[in-house]
């Protein structure tokens, strides 16, 4: 049974579609990239997943259910945004994921601080915005899940970090759960990732998987966006 | 750091390749173990599952072989390394000669172009001994 599963999705700002009747299906044990140029709706899709979003029409479900708490306990979400309270110290908010997620894994958490050299101490409104978002990506990489949804994860770090982020995804692999990261920096991630959704005005352009598209037009994944997702005509 | 591939080819595809060259230089050595998926995958920077499609690949080819619950081990057959070996040797040599070709070189010019190649760094080792 597929982990995330999308039939007929829709849904509308105002007048705005923001996605057209997607059908998608994500299997466990696969990491998957969702690509698209701003304002394709890879946030509103990652939202919708989250609970966070209702749809207008058609469904997603998680696991085989609709989003719900239940479904929110198996599923791990990484905002585009910082979302964390401001004037908490890293080991307040640990104590906050301790909390809140039954699978939090603390002992992950503070190890992988401890190799970013980030201070568990300190206030998060010290920390630079790059910190902030490498905290909130280990609390989001530091959950048992079943589902992992990614939005941006290396958009505002350094290369540097976005290796150490990758590898991070890599070592915490569980071929029971998948990872859906969106992102535009398809060079960085194309090689972690299993399969690739390019989503285009809301639409699903393509879905297959890295090596298919590397064997049968000979040409890498960020190649093959460039070109399908062309700005001009020479 | 993550291992460079080039954006033509699958990934597997190159894994096989780099892997069949620790093979056959002997950095994994016959009957060695080799890393599981996870560590090949977090040490390349790819997917596991791309790994895994390697490791298939290279069983089905003979190279390595899987002891259940254990893991997988490089071949204690030295014919099969050494038939890996040549196959690789044919595949740079037919690339080198392509290469050449579409310089407008024949084979038989590669063939005098190596000789004299070969023997002007014979003399030039000479003459380092010499020193």
């Amino acid at each position: 049974m597929p982990i995330l599963e999308c039939n007929k999705l829709t849904k509308t700002y105002g007048g705005v579609t923001a996605l057209d009747h997607i059908d998608l299906a994500i299997d466990p044990g696969r990491i998957v990239g969702l690509l698209g140029p701003n304002g394709s709706g890879k946030t509103t899709l990652i939202k919708l997943a989250a609970g966070l979003l209702q749809p207008t029409q058609g469904q997603i479900l998680i696991d085989g259910k609709k989003p719900s708490p239940e479904t929110n306990a198996v599923m791990s979400y990484l905002p585009e945004r910082i979302a964390l309270s401001q004037w908490m110290k890293v080991t307040q908010v640990l104590d906050f994921f301790c909390d809140f997620y039954r699978d939090f894994d603390r002992q992950a958490a503070e190890q992988m601080l401890a190799q970013l050299h980030i201070a568990p101490n300190q206030v998060l409104k010290q920390l630079s915005k790059g910190t902030k978002e490498k905290v909130q990506l280990i609390l989001a990489m530091s959950r048992k899940a079943k589902l992992y949804l990614l939005d941006e994860p290396i958009g505002g770090v350094d290369p540097a970090t976005r290796d150490y982020i990758l590898h991070t995804i890599l070592t915490n692999y569980n071929p029971d759960a998948a990872v859906v990261i969106s992102t535009h920096l398809i060079g960085d991630v194309e090689q972690v990732l299993d399969e690739v959704v390019f989503l285009s005005r809301g639409q699903i352009a393509l879905h297959d998987s890295c090596e298919n598209i590397r064997e049968q037009q000979g040409k890498s994944v960020d190649q093959l966006f460039r070109e399908v997702f062309k700005c001009w005509e020479n | 750091m993550p291992w460079e591939f080039q954006d033509h080819l699958p990934i597997y595809a190159q894994l096989m390749d780099t892997l069949k060259r620790r093979i056959i230089t002997g950095r994994y050595l016959p009957g060695e173990k080799l890393p599981s998926v996870r560590e090949l995958a977090a040490e390349a920077g790819i997917n596991p599952n791309t790994v895994q499609r390697a490791f298939s690949e290279l069983e089905r080819e003979g190279l390595i072989y899987t002891q259940r619950a254990t893991g997988k081990y490089v071949t204690d057959n030295a014919d099969e390394i050494k038939a890996a070996r040549q196959a690789l040797a044919k595949t740079q040599v037919a690339g080198f000669l392509s290469n050449m070709q579409s310089l407008g070189y024949s084979v038989g010019d590669v063939i005098v172009l190596l000789q004299s190649f070969n023997e002007s760094e014979e003399e030039s080792s000479h003459a380092d001994s010499g020193m």
